[in-house]
């Protein structure tokens, strides 16, 4: 299963500036596993210990990945995966 | 200028004052660091009695390098003692409200939005946006008309009227979003991106957030320079919470005010509490939820600083409490009548856990404690509907005297 990830501005100069990157994968689990082997030093950047850190959020087609079955969540053709800071918002 | 940094709070990288939220190496939160070094206590007390009647009074504690213009200064809100409302709860302790609805757009987000404004005006952004819950879009949509910016507010589209018309007469263009306030936030986040804006809590919410230090500051000041014993505060995103528990430890490290932290007690709707159930689960993290309360201003599923908050209320040795729809109402009710102060949803909720925390006994005797009321309770009207009856009478005397009568000998 062919994906686009969305790679935030913050996690950019790993990706030698690009905002997108095409892996494939079906879950989100293989999908990151595909893009951190495209792009090492994202791993430890947006992972702790094998897990997203606590401030990372992922979607799935605008979908929090929290409310689905996190890294096992299942990509279907077509989805995009969004990264993003969890940190934004609220007060 | 003391401001010299953004730390981030989970790994300590630094980077310049820049407009930047999230740390490039672990994605933490970035907050605004000092170096306070060299402030003179007693001094530092004389340039904020010297200062002016608002939040810009405490302009040394804020990140700025000068006192900025502005136009709609907020702050210096009334804190007031209430014994009747202590009476009704039978607590044998100092009660006392900060009436936060009593700033410009009548929310204590007044105090964020205008170190944000200033702060984009600093870095020269043009236009200012923010994803909110409400009483965000009504600060921002009116500090960016009296700063002469743009603006651009996003709202979940279902969300009080009051809260819509009180920001769109400011002339903002105003973005009713179909999804809830967690979609907002992500749809911001990424308009981030793109737009050349100052999105208040977003891009620049390591600023905004430090408005909320002055709510504890005006606290310490108007209680004669020393602290509550304990502290109940509404718990949405946590930003609020975790930077009132800041604002106080900067004084006691600088000396201004002496003795310890308050306990802190956090309040959430039980229809959205991520972090009240964090609390009470015991984790480090928050899971987010589906908002449905009433208590829309508090409706954030995904709370960014929900950890900070946790950690907060444990080392403090406080709590994080919920209540029910019912209680909000009934919170809302009672401090109305006992204390003259008509407070939105959000206050219900903080009320309804101080009945709580002195239900459950928490609330030892002779204690001060102070209760964030962050809103006005005529944003959230539907909230005091079918709360009371009205007596409906012809303009006679006697239909008067009959209705009175009436209800005297049912009262009888």
């Amino acid at each position: 299963m062919s994906v686009t990830v969305k790679i935030p501005t913050q996690l950019r100069a790993a990706t030698g500036g690009d905002a997108e990157v095409e892996v494939s994968g079906s879950t989100v689990g293989e999908v990151l596993d595909a893009v951190f082997e495209a792009h090492g030093d994202l791993r430890e950047r947006i992972t702790q210990d094998g897990d997203l850190r606590r401030f990372v959020n992922v979607y799935v087609s605008g979908e929090d990945i929290r409310f689905q079955q996190g890294l096992d969540t299942e990509i279907t053709e077509g989805d995009e995966v969004t990264i993003l800071p969890a940190v934004a918002g609220g007060c | 200028m003391p401001a010299e940094s953004l730390k981030c709070k989970e790994c300590g990288a630094t980077y310049e004052l820049g407009a930047g939220y999230a740390c490039e190496s672990c994605f933490g939160p970035l907050e605004v660091a000092y170096d306070f070094s060299g402030l003179d206590a007693a001094e530092a007390k004389r340039r904020i009695q010297a200062g002016s009647q608002g939040i810009w009074r405490y302009g040394d504690y804020l990140p700025f390098s000068g006192r900025p213009q502005d136009p709609l200064e907020p702050g210096l809100t009334p804190l007031v003692r209430a014994d009747r409302l202590a009476d009704r709860l039978g607590l044998d302790a100092e009660v006392w409200i900060k009436n936060d609805a009593a700033n410009p757009t009548h929310s204590f987000k007044d105090r964020v939005v205008a170190v944000a404004v200033a702060k984009a005006r600093e870095l020269g952004f043009k236009t200012v946006a923010c994803a909110s819950t409400g009483n965000l879009a009504n600060a921002v949509a009116a500090h960016a008309a009296a700063a002469g910016l743009e603006s651009y507010v996003l709202v979940p589209a279902n969300l009080e009227e009051q809260k819509l018309l009180a920001t769109g007469i400011y002339g903002t263009n105003l973005v009713g979003v179909r999804g809830n306030y967690d979609d907002v936030n992500r749809l911001c986040t990424q308009l981030a991106e793109t737009r050349p804006w100052a999105f208040v809590n977003v891009n620049l919410r390591p600023y905004y957030a430090e408005g909320s230090k002055t709510l504890a500051y005006e606290t310490a000041e108007q209680l004669g320079w020393e602290l509550p014993d304990r502290v109940v505060c509404p718990i949405a995103s946590g930003s609020l919470f975790t930077k009132v528990a800041r604002g106080f430890q900067e004084w006691l490290d600088l000396g201004l005010v002496e003795g310890g932290q308050p306990v802190f007690n956090g309040a959430q709707a039980l229809g959205c509490s991520p972090v009240a159930t964090a609390f009470a689960e015991g984790w480090d993290v928050c899971k987010p939820q589906k908002p449905e309360t009433i208590a829309k201003s508090l409706a954030i599923g995904d709370p960014a600083d929900g950890p900070y908050a946790v950690e907060q209320a444990r080392r403090s040795g406080g709590a994080i409490d919920s209540v029910t729809d019912e209680e909000i109402r009934a919170g809302i009710r009672l401090l109305a009548e006992t204390t003259g102060i008509f407070t939105e949803t959000a206050g219900g909720v903080t009320i309804g856990v101080l009945a709580k925390l002195a239900e459950r006994g928490d609330i030892g005797g002779g204690e001060r404690v102070v209760v964030y009321i962050t809103g006005e309770g005529l944003k959230t009207l539907d909230a005091a509907r079918d709360s009371f009856h009205m007596h409906e009478i012809d303009p006679d005397l006697g239909s008067f005297e009959s209705e009175f009568e009436q209800r005297q000998e049912v009262a009888a």
